[in-house]
């Protein structure tokens, strides 16, 4: 090992650029960063999709495909990475230098068991540990990193675990020879916002155990607002902004920074006001323009933009807080004023709304959704029943905007689609514009279809990739029937509706981004000109930038048209920004219900208490101060007998009743009961001392 | 291969490395981009396997169809200077014991070939389109009974089954015989039509056309049909190859085409006993069957590379 | 899994049963076994004829359908009827059978692991010389009809034995006429007739596990798990070797069942070229010969070899593939 001298950094990255070679011109994902990483720090890589953040990543774990061309210097303890062949690499890979990737299921070999793979990761770097020793320590990673029962759990394979669990199980790899860096690239994107919370807190506790130091890549700014000491903000292959979290989240000089932080919602001010939406979308790495790369999509860009590329340099008097633009010495001074650059846009003119009555069109009663659980090919044989919609009511009025939310598995989506089906439901009723669907013929079931449509979560999966959108778009006016010239003229009008070009009708879904995709969805939601659009998740897929502008859209299209929306979503800031009402879904049963201010201010149900508490805050003095309701374990599933109250094997506020109240959540299924203006299916409201930051 | 292009057919968000290159960044203002048929269609004219399996085809068409025309022999011409004559400037391919130029013979006996394979392999994959895209996407009673039935069918290896039911096309004209090989031919494909319909179902596209109104049978005209298009078309591909190849094995054995029609396989069959001392006989047919195999089998892999670049493209 | 294992055989076997029995329907509709008797000159008097249908348990005037079942339950006497020539078909597949497994187990065994070898060696290797040399032999394989590939080899070991002037190589039949009795000749000589027919069964065999293997290990060299091993701590091709070809064998357990078909398949066309008296041949001359109960007797050995693949396959993929044992 090489000597170490006091105040060398950990991780010292030089001038790192990664380029993919490509036919049709080289692809720059990296280019020239520089940062440090010390001993024991925790800093937070920040970016969006093509960012360049996970490729910097894995270009200092020699992970890179082979087609990749790397250059500059990456000095890990004194030692240059770059110089080692791949031998020399792996003695230091998973020893030193550990790395916990975004998607635990496909992480981890689906053919050994998660002992075996641990052990691997001990064994490779001690040829003296037997296999029972390592087994053993195993079993110790795994209490560590909170996994109940690690004695049988090491035998498990990976699809026997749940995401949750995995992604535990890839932390004690990761941690099994006590590294001095760990990173961790996008580790809980894949998981559910109760899991994240966990896994953070999971990651946290083996930085503590092992002193390594953390390298957190994520584009979500709530966990970095909540768990890095420094930031490093990158865009489209370049470092951008780099500082202490504080620094950066309250006084960012880059207008990339500053436009990215305004476009997110909130879950404690959100809909209170427009979020900010960046135009446009990052160039395209493979022939980037000169000058700054953000210069297009920037609303203070000068001549100069265009032209130099700025560099990281810092700005004012603190030297520890880097940004690369050509003003920011003007935004540091306070002479170009924040909120200047990325100004809030206006809701639509009242003048310009359609009028509404507080009429119900939807209404669905005790809706009830089950399937049978099978097994075996041939001689299917059912073994259960999952109740993924176990008696749901809500209604909505014209005009209005209900949001369902809750994590996977909690009948959320199958809500919906059941819905939109228009047939009777397993039991209870749906009612939309006062017409039961029960009682519909063909003919008039598809007339009453025109009224209600549905936008899906995946741009990309939604529209058929084979039609030009002009025909994706019509679609729903084929089944109802238009004639061809009356469908092409409103084409033409929805594309302009969702702010796309009328021309753009006989191109291909695979030449917009996903961003474009998404309005692509809308318009064709929008087609037969509803009274009701149901979307779901329609903005989980896209970039932070990108999904701004995709709600202020609806918004806008819900207030001109007057459109009622069924909006189903797990990203709690994101119903707040644009729901008036919200359902909070646990196992197929509504567990809270009321006005969205009410029931996020002040959730009453120990379920969305915690979902409230899961939920990151981008905003570091806010993530310093809250405290939190942690759930344990995993969500059950939808096809294991609970009896009673459904969420009591996980509930926080279950461990702290007395025997006689607990009973009563074993023994009584909880009704939704009105309370303080919001209905809450809970015995023990009355005696709920949870405390929500 | 692009990035973007990989996307725009697997239409997945990521290039499978899982790292964050961007998806598809090309700004759609600007230079007209390629529809996914020109996306194929650019990536098959890159490809050498393409333009050599397709001139060899072209070549042998010609061969069959425009060259008894001018070849100055007819098929049962017999040469009466030449008995069993190995290949001379007179007969390129030799002549048969009965004086029958074999250059001859080879063109005429293609010809069948190439017809029976290209009406028997199309034919198979239109079978396998229409069972397994309504066993896939009717589902219940009637997907098991197919899928049932399917099994059933491949017990038996398809050269065992076309034996058992010789009786049936025996004596009967070629024709009869190209619709059995058919019949015995669509199974495997009609199980990943079926299995691709499934999956297509439950894409958010497909819904969404079900929750616009449309019935089972626009749905699969619509969506599903267009989408395993490619697939289809690739098996037509190398179905006709295999369709060429099961009719030479039958006929080589006695069991398809009878005189007066001459195939390869009848032609390999007549020149078999010879083999070894007059190797000139078997030899051509032989030789033909194979570059025309070949031929046929470097097209279709062509284009189900093109189709799917992710089998393909350098991952790691 | 046991459970699971039983209820998939079980569907084999009324597969099995299913096909045999309709083998048995078609053959009895389109052939006439006494099509030879009656073609005689003098023809042979009508009860002797009719003797002879009785016999084979042909009768026309017995229902078909009772005739079928007749056939079916005698199975599980062990008794499948009378050839033509008046054998019992029991005693023909007994002997016909073990010359065609022994064609079948050798070349499926070695063309399998021959072939995965090749598959993962091209992967690896991607796009380099070797990889290449062993694409485009596979695709000439593929173009190559077996029993072309069988005369051909026939051609080139006659050129190769009146080079060296003596039968090193022989070809006809499994074994001699007038092989040497003892124990090591006699397993020479047998060998030495093996060895054509095997060599294009195990080429058209590895040839398909070759590009199979290939495209297993093409899908898996991108995976996730490949480069969580890598960033443990394994070389890159350790991480290949130990994480990579194990994932990429699980597909092949299945392709096994399919590509045993064919192979069945090859091996009949072969048993004919090079006169091996297997099934293959038996059930090819028993349609020429009109032998009804030879040719149903054919199709229940090569239907229950398809169900003894198809539970091997199954078996197998539990083996490799944790995920679907429950």
């Amino acid at each position: 090992m090489a000597e170490r001298r006091a105040g060398t950094p950990l991780l010292e990255v030089r001038n790192l650029s990664v380029t993919f070679p490509q036919a049709s011109g080289d692809v720059r994902a990296v280019r020239d960063i520089s940062y440090t990483i010390s001993e024991g720090e925790f800093l937070g890589i920040v970016g969006e999709s093509g960012s360049g953040k996970s490729v910097s990543s894995l270009a200092i774990m020699g992970l890179l495909p082979d087609n990749a061309r790397v250059e500059g210097e990456i000095l890990f303890q004194g030692r240059s990475l770059l110089r080692l062949d791949d031998r020399e690499l792996s003695r230091i890979r998973g020893k030193e230098l550990s790395i916990i990737f975004q998607d635990p299921l496909s992480a981890l070999t689906p053919v050994y068991t998660i002992g075996d793979q641990i052990g691997e990761a001990l064994r490779l770097h001690d040829r003296t540990l037997t296999r029972q020793a390592a087994e053993t320590r195993a079993v110790e990673l795994l209490r560590i990193v909170g996994i109940p029962d690690p004695v049988r759990r090491v035998k498990a394979f990976p699809h026997e675990f749940s995401g949750g669990m995995r992604q535990r199980a890839m932390i004690a790899m990761a941690i099994a020879n006590n590294p001095r860096l760990i990173i961790a690239d996008e580790p809980t994107t894949a998981l559910d916002v109760t899991i994240q919370a966990q896994i953070l807190e999971v990651l946290e506790e083996a930085k503590r155990i092992t002193g390594a130091a953390v390298s957190l890549i994520t584009h979500d700014l709530g966990v970095i607002a909540g768990h890095a000491d420094r930031v490093a903000v990158m865009y489209a292959g370049k470092l951008v902004e780099l500082g202490a979290v504080d620094d950066v989240f309250y006084e960012p000089t880059m207008p990339y920074t500053i436009g990215l932080l305004r476009s997110v919602p909130n879950i404690r001010t959100a809909g209170t006001e427009r979020l900010v939406q960046l135009e446009g979308r990052p160039p395209s790495l493979a022939a980037l323009p000169p000058g700054c790369p953000f210069a297009a999509r920037c609303p203070v860009a000068i001549p100069r933009c265009s032209v130099d590329e700025p560099e990281l340099v810092p700005h004012g008097t603190d030297l520890s807080h880097p940004s690369a633009c050509h003003r920011a010495d003007e935004i540091a001074a306070g002479t170009l004023p924040r909120p200047a650059i990325f100004p809030r846009p206006e809701p639509l003119p009242i003048a310009d709304r359609a009028p509404v009555d507080d009429a119900v069109v939807l209404s669905v009663t005790d809706m009830v959704k089950h399937f049978p659980l099978t097994r075996g090919g041939v001689f299917r044989r059912r073994i259960g029943t999952v109740r993924a919609v176990d008696g749901v009511s809500f209604e909505i009025a014209a005009g209005r905007t209900l949001a369902i939310v809750g994590e996977s598995g909690c009948g959320k989506t199958t809500t919906i689609l059941e819905l939109m089906e228009l047939t009777a439901p397993q039991r209870g009723s749906i009612v939309v514009e006062g017409r039961d669907v029960a009682t519909l013929t063909a003919t008039q079931r598809r007339a009453l279809r025109s009224d209600i449509q549905i936008v899906f979560q995946d741009p990309a999966a939604a529209v058929d990739p084979r039609l030009p959108v002009g025909e994706v778009i019509g679609e729903p006016l084929v089944a109802q029937r238009v004639p061809r010239e009356v469908r092409d003229r409103r084409v033409a009008e929805l594309l302009e509706l969702v702010g796309l070009d009328a021309a753009m009708a006989d191109r291909y879904p695979h030449e917009f981004s996903g961003g474009q995709r998404q309005r692509i969805g809308i318009a064709r939601g929008l087609a037969t000109d509803p009274r009701i659009l149901v979307l779901d998740e329609p903005v989980s897929a896209l970039d932070v930038s990108i999904q701004a502008g995709v709600i202020n859209l609806l918004q806008d299209l819900r207030d001109a048209l007057g459109l009622s929306l069924v909006f189903v979503a797990h990203d709690l800031a994101v119903v707040r920004q644009i729901a008036d009402d919200v359902a909070v879904m646990y196992l197929g049963r509504i567990v809270e219900h009321g006005p969205i201010a009410t029931v996020f201010d002040d959730p009453k149900h120990p379920y969305t208490q915690a979902l409230m508490s899961a939920a990151p805050i981008p905003d570091p003095a806010a993530e310093r101060e809250r405290s939190r309701v942690l759930l344990d374990g995993d969500l059950p599933s939808p096809a294991q007998e609970i009896t009673g109250c459904r969420f009591r094997t996980r509930c926080p506020l279950y461990k702290l009743l007395d025997e006689a109240a607990q009973a009563r959540c074993i023994g009584e299924d909880p009704a939704l009961q009105p309370k303080d203006g919001v209905s809450v299916a809970c015995h023990h409201v009355e005696r709920n001392t949870l405390v929500v930051g | 291969m692009t990035l973007s292009s990989i996307d725009a057919l697997t239409e997945k968000d990521s290039d499978g490395f899982g790292i964050d290159v961007p998806p598809d960044e090309r700004p759609v203002r600007g230079r007209r981009s390629l529809s996914r048929n020109g996306l194929i269609w650019r990536r098959l004219k890159a490809m050498p396997r393409f333009w050599i399996g397709g001139s060899v085809l072209t070549f042998l068409v010609l061969f069959a169809f425009v060259g008894p025309v001018l070849s100055p022999y007819t098929f049962s011409q017999q040469d009466v200077m030449y008995f069993n004559y190995p290949p001379t400037t007179v007969h390129w391919f030799g002549t048969d014991q009965l004086g029958h130029d074999v250059l001859t013979q080879v063109m005429v006996g293609l010809q069948k070939s190439l017809m029976i394979g290209f009406i028997a392999g199309p034919l198979a994959t239109i079978l396998s389109a229409l069972i397994g895209s309504f066993a896939g996407y009717v589902g219940g009673a009637a997907d098991k009974a197919i899928v049932w039935f399917i099994d059933l069918m491949l017990v038996l290896p398809a050269f065992f089954v076309l034996i058992i039911l010789y009786p049936f096309f025996r004596g009967a004209s070629w024709i009869v015989m190209t619709f059995f090989l058919a019949l015995t031919g669509w199974m495997i494909m009609a199980q990943v039509v079926r299995s691709q319909t499934r999956s297509l179902r439950e894409r958010d596209f497909v819904k969404a056309a079900r929750y616009m109104g449309f019935g089972p049978w626009s749905v699969v005209t619509r969506h599903i049909i267009p989408n395993v298009a490619s697939l289809l078309i690739i098996d037509a591909t190398l179905g006709v190859g295999a369709m060429i190849l099961a009719e030479t094995s039958l006929s080589f054995f006695g069991f398809g085409v009878q005189l007066p029609d001459v195939s390869l396989g009848s032609l390999l069959d007549a020149g078999d006993a010879a083999a070894v001392t007059r190797p000139w006989l078997f030899l051509a047919p032989a030789i033909v069957v194979v570059v025309l195999l070949l031929a046929i089998n470097l097209v279709g892999d062509a284009l189900r590379d093109a189709v799917d670049p992710t089998s393909k493209v350098n991952h790691g | 899994m046991i459970v699971y294992l039983l209820r998939r055989v079980l569907n084999y076997s009324i597969l099995t049963a299913v096909v045999s029995s309709l083998a048995y329907v078609l053959a009895s509709l389109t052939l006439n076994p006494v099509h030879d008797l009656e073609s005689r000159h003098p023809r042979p008097p009508q009860h002797v004829i009719d003797n002879k249908l009785d016999l084979l348990g042909a009768n026309p005037d017995v229902p078909l359908i009772e005739r079928t079942w007749t056939w079916f339950i005698n199975i599980f006497h062990g008794d499948l009827g009378l050839t033509v020539s008046n054998h019992p078909v029991t005693d023909q597949l007994i002997t016909r059978g073990g010359v065609s497994l022994q064609l079948l187990l050798v070349g499926s065994i070695i063309g399998a692991i021959l072939g995965v070898i090749l598959g993962v060696w091209g992967a690896v290797r991607q796009y380099r010389a070797s990889d290449q040399v062993v694409t485009y032999a596979s695709y000439l394989i593929f173009a190559t009809p077996t029993f072309v590939m069988g005369i051909l080899l026939m051609i080139a070991a006659t050129q190769f034995n009146n080079a060296i002037g003596t039968q090193l190589i022989t070809f006809s039949g499994q074994f001699s006429a007038d092989a040497p009795t003892d124990f090591w000749g006699n397993l020479g000589d047998r060998l030495s007739h093996l060895l054509l027919p095997t060599i294009v069964l195990i080429l058209g065999a590895a040839a398909s596990y070759s590009r199979y293997q290939r495209n297993a290990m093409l899908d898996v060299l991108g995976a996730d798990y490949i480069r969580t091993a890598r960033a443990k701590g394994r070389t890159r091709s350790s991480a290949l070797v130990r994480h990579g070809v194990r994932v990429a064998l699980i597909p092949m357990s299945t392709f096994f069942a399919y590509s045993f078909g064919t192979l069945i398949a090859g091996a009949t066309l072969l048993e004919l070229v090079f006169s091996w008296h297997g099934m293959g041949e038996q059930a090819v001359q028993s349609i020429q010969t009109s032998d009804i109960n030879s040719i149903a007797g054919a199709t229940l050995f090569v239907s229950v070899l398809i169900l003894c693949s198809s539970t091997l396959s199954e078996v197998l993929y539990a083996a490799l593939d944790p995920r679907v044992r429950r």
